[in-house]
């Protein structure tokens, strides 16, 4: 790839050469080319997340105006004063900023388990490839399909639902997954879990592929065993790829909302509402716009260390080339 | 250069060695099995129970289904016609097609300005739109929804009803257009630079090293984003509960299955047939083109 990248053209044009009338003709032809995206991004992209921040300032109405400046307001009320969107007075503390950081931690964490460990383990088996597709062709799945399939894993009823017809095989009896407040969260980040984990599981699988078998066996000569070749060699080496897929669901994890609103509408009550989901109620349902562009811009700050990581890899890739 | 791929499977020599191997493999065949049953079973009872009459969906579990066969399509036909499922999915069909092709078209177009024509400010342009790939959604729904209202671009015009959907094909382009222009930007680098400076010897313009030389070379990496984008769309919730909800005829399927579960509750005879006539299309495009999706997932996170 490195060898492919022109030349910067503004890095410094020696200026011996003079500009020709191709050349600037080539100039205008590159904004040419970009020119109709630019369009889309700035009307559509751009200008949008403007009026969101300085909607964030203002109390709206259903119109969308910038109705009444109320600077900060929205931003005090949401982290102290509205208990759905974070309350640090009960153990645990609760509201959608509080659950968010539970898919953060669990969604994330468990996702990485799962993906690296069918990575590791798929590799080691002739029907490889049959065990990855199970576990990826939910990823082909809409969130709103994966709602309908696992609200009915969940259900209440025995003759229903498969969990709870397990549980009462084994005599127990059946728990409400999705209409109690201390397991409707998990229950919601468990069945994200399953439609993600067949992203990790590829990427990560690509990269162990890409190991010099040389390498693995030299440790092998050496007398490693199988558990300190993955820790010591494998989870090292995959430092890179597991960077970028702990981003990419870093990033899925603040935006999750379509699950929740199909399987749970955020409720029992309020309890299993993430910072989208708040987002949504606020600005729609609700009618408070100016309170719902103070959520989406802590959304946008949320996302923000994403980006500059992404921009600055980026920048210094160029560098090496 | 050997991969662990290659080196992992190793033949046993002796009947005992095979017999160790056995054992000693055993728990790693159980916990891959296990695993595929668990990402298995969830689908396969959903779609089990679209095929089996609501009364003995009511009275039994659809594991009974497997063995007591009494199976019928009567609840896809209950939900296409009855629950307007079938108008949603052309719905779907009409707001995805145009989504995808136009980010492709523009970004496609712009990439090739980023990779193979010099302008001022190349760089910084093209990092400005890497840093826009991760802007979230939200940040636009309110703005767009009121231009779109001024613009009239949610509503038909001259008779036709597809205009009604330009605003929301003009959203999907912009939330994709920085992925597509990231992806076919790296993708068109990587193309011979001597071709392309020959056809430019020979007179040959930009756009026709474009249209002749780059996207007849760049199939998969096209095909990759437009897979990627198809999905999004299809699969997308919140963009068309925003932007199209207020007219339930324009509904797409996303948005008209979780109606059914708000007005009936949990009917899964009528919930289980709406949700597979939603994941048809897009496991046939994913099946068919896997190749492509999977590299350039791998194109837009390892590589990358």
């Amino acid at each position: 790839m490195s060898q492919a990248i022109p030349t910067p053209p503004v890095a410094a044009p020696p200026p011996v050469e003079p500009v020709t009338g191709r050349e600037r003709r080539s100039r205008l032809a590159g904004f040419l080319f970009i020119t109709p995206a630019l369009i889309v991004l700035a009307l559509f992209l751009v200008y949008p997340a403007y009026y969101t921040i300085r909607l964030s300032f203002y109390q709206s109405d259903f119109l969308f105006n910038f109705t009444h400046w109320v600077g900060l307001d929205n931003f005090k009320n949401l982290l102290t004063n509205d208990p759905d969107f974070l309350d640090l007075s009960t153990f645990p503390p609760s509201g959608s900023l509080v659950n968010n950081v539970r898919w953060v931690i669990f969604y994330i964490s468990l996702s990485l388990v799962f993906g690296l460990g069918l990575a590791v383990l798929a590799v080691r088996v002739r029907y490889e490839r049959a065990v990855k597709s199970i576990v990826f062709v939910p990823m082909a799945i809409a969130a709103t399909a994966v709602g309908i399939i696992w609200l009915f894993v969940y259900s209440p009823d025995i003759n229903q639902g498969v969990l709870n017809a397990l549980l009462h095989a084994f005599g127990h009896d059946p728990i409400a997954w999705l209409g109690r407040d201390d397991t409707v969260n998990y229950a919601l980040i468990f069945a994200y879990i399953w439609a993600s984990t067949g992203f990790v599981m590829v990427v990560l699988s690509a990269a162990i592929k890409g190991i010099p078998a040389e390498i693995m066996e030299a440790a092998r000569a050496d007398g490693a065993g199988e558990w300190a070749i993955f820790w010591r060699i494998m989870v090292p080496m995959l430092s890179l790829p597991i960077s970028i897929v702990t981003i990419w669901l870093f990033i899925n994890v603040i935006k999750v909302f379509d699950i929740i609103y199909v399987m749970t509408g955020g409720g029992p009550g309020t309890s299993s509402r993430v910072i989208a989901f708040t987002m949504y109620y606020e600005t729609f349902p609700n009618l408070k716009p100016g309170y719902g562009a103070a959520v989406a811009v802590i959304m946008l700050i949320l996302v923000l260390p994403v980006m500059i990581v992404n921009v600055r890899r980026f920048r210094s890739e160029r560098v090496i080339t | 250069m050997a991969t662990y791929e290659q080196a992992a499977p190793l033949a046993p020599a002796s009947r005992s060695e095979r017999a160790v191997r056995f054992v000693t493999r055993t728990p790693l065949h159980f916990v891959l099995i296990a695993v595929s049953v668990i990402w298995l079973v969830p689908t396969v009872g959903l779609l089990i129970t679209s095929f089996r009459p609501n009364s003995d969906i009511l009275s039994s579990g659809w594991w009974n289904g497997l063995t007591h066969w009494h199976w019928t399509l009567a609840n896809y036909g209950t939900v296409i016609h009855a629950n307007g499922m079938g108008h949603a999915w052309l719905n779907s069909l009409i707001i995805t097609i145009p989504a995808t092709l136009l980010p492709l078209t523009l970004g496609a177009l712009a990439a090739f300005g980023f990779a193979w024509v010099p302008f001022p400010f190349r760089d910084t342009i093209f990092l400005a739109i890497v840093a826009l790939m991760i802007v979230p959604i939200q940040t636009s729904l309110v703005p767009l929804l009121k231009l779109f209202r001024q613009w009239h671009l949610s509503t038909p015009h001259f008779g036709i009803g597809a205009f009604a959907f330009v605003g929301i094909w003009l959203a999907h382009t912009a939330f994709g257009l920085p992925l597509a222009i990231f992806l076919l930007r790296n993708f068109f680098i990587t193309l011979p630079k001597d071709l392309i400076e020959a056809a430019r010897m020979d007179g040959a313009s930009n756009f026709a090293v474009f249209r002749r030389i780059v996207i007849p070379l760049s199939v998969p990496a096209l095909a990759s984003f437009g897979i990627f984008q198809f999905l999004w769309v299809w699969n997308d919730l919140l963009m068309a509960l925003i932007f199209l909800s207020g007219e339930p005829s324009r509904q797409p399927m996303t948005v008209r299955i979780p109606y059914l579960l708000s007005t009936y509750g949990p009917e899964y005879h009528l919930l289980s047939a709406a949700a597979f006539l939603l994941m048809g299309l897009p496991l046939i495009v994913f099946f068919a083109l896997q190749r492509y999706f999977v590299q350039g997932l791998l194109a837009g996170s390892v590589k990358s």
